[in-house]
């Protein structure tokens, strides 16, 4: 079963995304993402600075089965990434929304529209089936 | 009691060969240090300036011929390999490599032949009308031969196109569209050319999402990479339209070779729109495959693109063949190798084709397609879930085991390593990443129709143990040398290099 935790937001591609009370947002792969992946061997976060479109690829994943984009849900400029991820690219299969977050964003332009968990768990049972 | 070994009396271990080196031992009379040899040796050596010489010796295994050739022989038979296993290998066109190539390759006057030496008629003559067939078959106006691989290739190509849009003064074209079902090199490559890659969607029968495609396109369009068919193992029916749409935004079509063999003599990628195709001679044309060998990744163009070709190419005037380089093409792209390519593995792509012949062309299409339907049929008649049912298909199919994984708890990967034990090199696995718990399954042409059935009847039996006793394949292999390696570890924790110990 995946876990699909209430208070955050998605994409249909499997980022999700976090508020922050600072304003920020936190941005990560959803428990889907990790487990159709499989054990993570690298990681690859964006660089602080660097200004992102939604929709953009921003970070790569890679396991032993595949090498997959992240792309940003949103439109603003990194402001960190998880540099624990550089060795310890299993955390985002063990804690996928909480120690395996990729990158924090300043959001510069008005959200688009994310999925709420419940939209997200039903797009999930339209594509699995 | 020990258990017996599964092959009785065949030892599947092999320690390093620096395990078997004793100090002093040597095989010289494989090579025996000629007079001359020693000479020249020691001429050129008397060149190199003290400091950069070095002053321990090399590690090196110092082992007899015997010891080397036993252990060099027992590894090789650890190995599956296209001439001992059914190999079917999806979107690798695994396909038996007849052994007339590599003899006629081999001979002598192509054997003592010197890149550097006189433009020998003979060879350009192979090479010229080996690029003249490739243009024929891919519907092309030039061919090049120097790309070393389908990296290379695909690098080629998208080089190509990015100095066509800067011949024109085109600056702001450095988007490649890929759709879902591109292979993992195209937007690696996009990415190698420095240009960005935009992704398209496809839709539930595995085409291209027209829409999606059409919104995608824009003044920022470089190109479009596509297979066809598809790593979906199905033709891209709309492919006339993604055509028209990318042509007209003002991109151009960059066409896969992956997947040629499917279409071999039946349609051609320079009718269907393409504007640059790379070939894969190393997958289409039978020349030995795998293992990191040498491959060979032909680039051909359309007019558009005739100008910005790789060098050298092979030209001919009146009767006499020639190189042609900078002079004759002051736009290209450059070289990408020493020389031509890898001349050896082009002669043998050149004799499979001779050997093949026009007609022979079709029949591969034909036949490979044929035993790909046929293998598709008879595993879906036995449970299997095929993921286009909809769609016949091309010279690859896809079987996606999510049923049996949620009943079964049985994982693609664990029917892969079973099919080991069954004598079978598995097909491709979680590939392509649109389809949970895939395989995909490319017979080729080559193989007969009892060992189509071979290979279905083991994945047959592997589905019958899944419920009987699905133990058998969660711990498969049982019997190959290693069993299941943590390839986890394998990734983080590289390990390449023998130390001596102490």
């Amino acid at each position: 079963m995946n876990d699909i935790p209430a208070d955050l937001h998605y994409t249909t591609k499997h980022e999700w995304l976090r508020r922050l009370p600072n304003g920020q947002v936190e941005i990560g792969i959803s428990d889907y993402a990790q487990n159709a992946l499989g054990d993570l061997v690298f990681v690859e976060v964006p660089e602080i600075g660097r200004r992102l479109r939604a929709g953009e690829a921003c970070a790569v994943v890679e396991s032993v089965k595949a090498a997959s984009d992240v792309y940003s849900p949103i439109s603003g400029t990194v402001v960190a990434g998880n540099a624990e991820l550089a060795s310890h690219p299993e955390l985002v299969n063990l804690e996928p929304y909480t120690a395996g977050w990729l990158m924090r964003m300043e959001i510069d332009a008005p959200e688009p529209t994310l999925l709420d968990a419940d939209a997200y768990a039903k797009h999930l049972a339209i594509q699995v089936r | 009691m020990s258990e017996l070994p599964v092959h009785p009396g065949l030892e599947l271990r092999e320690a390093l060969i620096f395990s078997l080196s004793r100090p002093g031992r040597a095989a010289s009379t494989l090579f025996p240090l000629h007079a001359d040899a020693v000479q020249i040796t020691e001429q050129v050596l008397a060149q190199i300036p003290m400091h950069l010489r070095r002053r321990i010796a090399p590690v090196l295994p110092e082992v007899s011929e015997l010891q080397t050739v036993r252990h060099f022989t027992r590894l090789s038979q650890m190995n599956f390999s296209i001439d001992t296993q059914v190999y079917p290998l999806g979107s690798c066109t695994m396909k038996y490599n007849p052994k007339a190539c590599n003899t006629y390759a081999m001979l002598p006057e192509f054997m003592a032949r010197h890149p550097l030496g006189p433009e020998t008629q003979g060879f350009m003559s192979c090479m010229f009308e080996l690029q003249e067939m490739l243009k024929e078959i891919t519907g092309m106006r030039g061919v090049s031969l120097t790309p070393m691989a389908g990296a290379q290739g695909e690098f080629a190509g998208v080089a190509m196109i990015r100095a066509y849009h800067r011949s024109r003064g085109d600056l702001s074209r450095i988007e490649i569209l890929v759709p879902q079902a591109a292979h993992g090199t195209n937007p690696a490559t996009a990415s190698m050319c420095g240009c960005s890659v935009k992704e398209i969607e496809c839709d539930a029968n595995g085409d291209v999402d027209l829409g999606a495609l059409q919104a995608a396109v824009g003044p920022n369009t470089a190109g479009i990479m596509l297979t066809n068919p598809s790593t979906l193992g199905v033709f891209e029916r709309k492919i006339v339209q993604v055509a028209r749409i990318v042509h007209e935004a003002g991109g151009l079509l960059y066409y896969d070779g992956a997947n040629l063999n499917a279409i071999l003599g039946k349609v051609r990628p320079g009718d269907m729109g393409f504007d640059v195709v790379h070939m894969n001679l190393h997958k289409t044309f039978a020349t030995p495959h795998g293992g990191g060998g040498p491959g060979s990744g032909a680039v051909g163009v359309g007019a558009r693109l005739l100008p910005f070709l790789p060098i050298p190419l092979v030209g001919c005037e009146g009767s006499r063949y020639r190189w042609m380089s900078e002079r004759d093409l002051p736009h290209s792209i450059g070289r990408l190798s020493g020389f031509m390519g890898n001349a050896g593995v082009n002669l043998r792509a050149y004799i499979y084709m001779r050997m093949l012949g026009r007609d022979g062309m079709v029949r591969v299409a034909e036949f490979a397609t044929l035993n790909a339907n046929y293998m598709m049929k008879r595993l879906t008649a036995a449970g299997f879930e095929a993921a286009y049912p909809n769609r016949r298909a091309s010279h690859e199919f896809i079987i996606s085991l999510r049923r049996e994984n949620s009943l079964f708890q049985i994982t693609a990967m664990d029917v892969a390593k079973r099919l080991l034990d069954y004598g079978f090199h598995a097909p491709t696995t979680y590939f392509p990443l649109l389809v949970p718990e895939c395989l995909l399954i490319e017979p080729t042409e080559t193989e007969t129709k009892q060992d189509l059935d071979r290979f279905c009847d083991a994945m047959i039996a592997i589905r019958e143990e899944m419920q009987q006793a699905p133990e058998k394949l969660l711990t498969a292999p049982h019997t190959m040398p290693v069993r299941r390696l943590d390839d986890v570890r394998a990734a983080r924790e590289l390990d390449l290099a023998w130390k001596p110990v102490g």
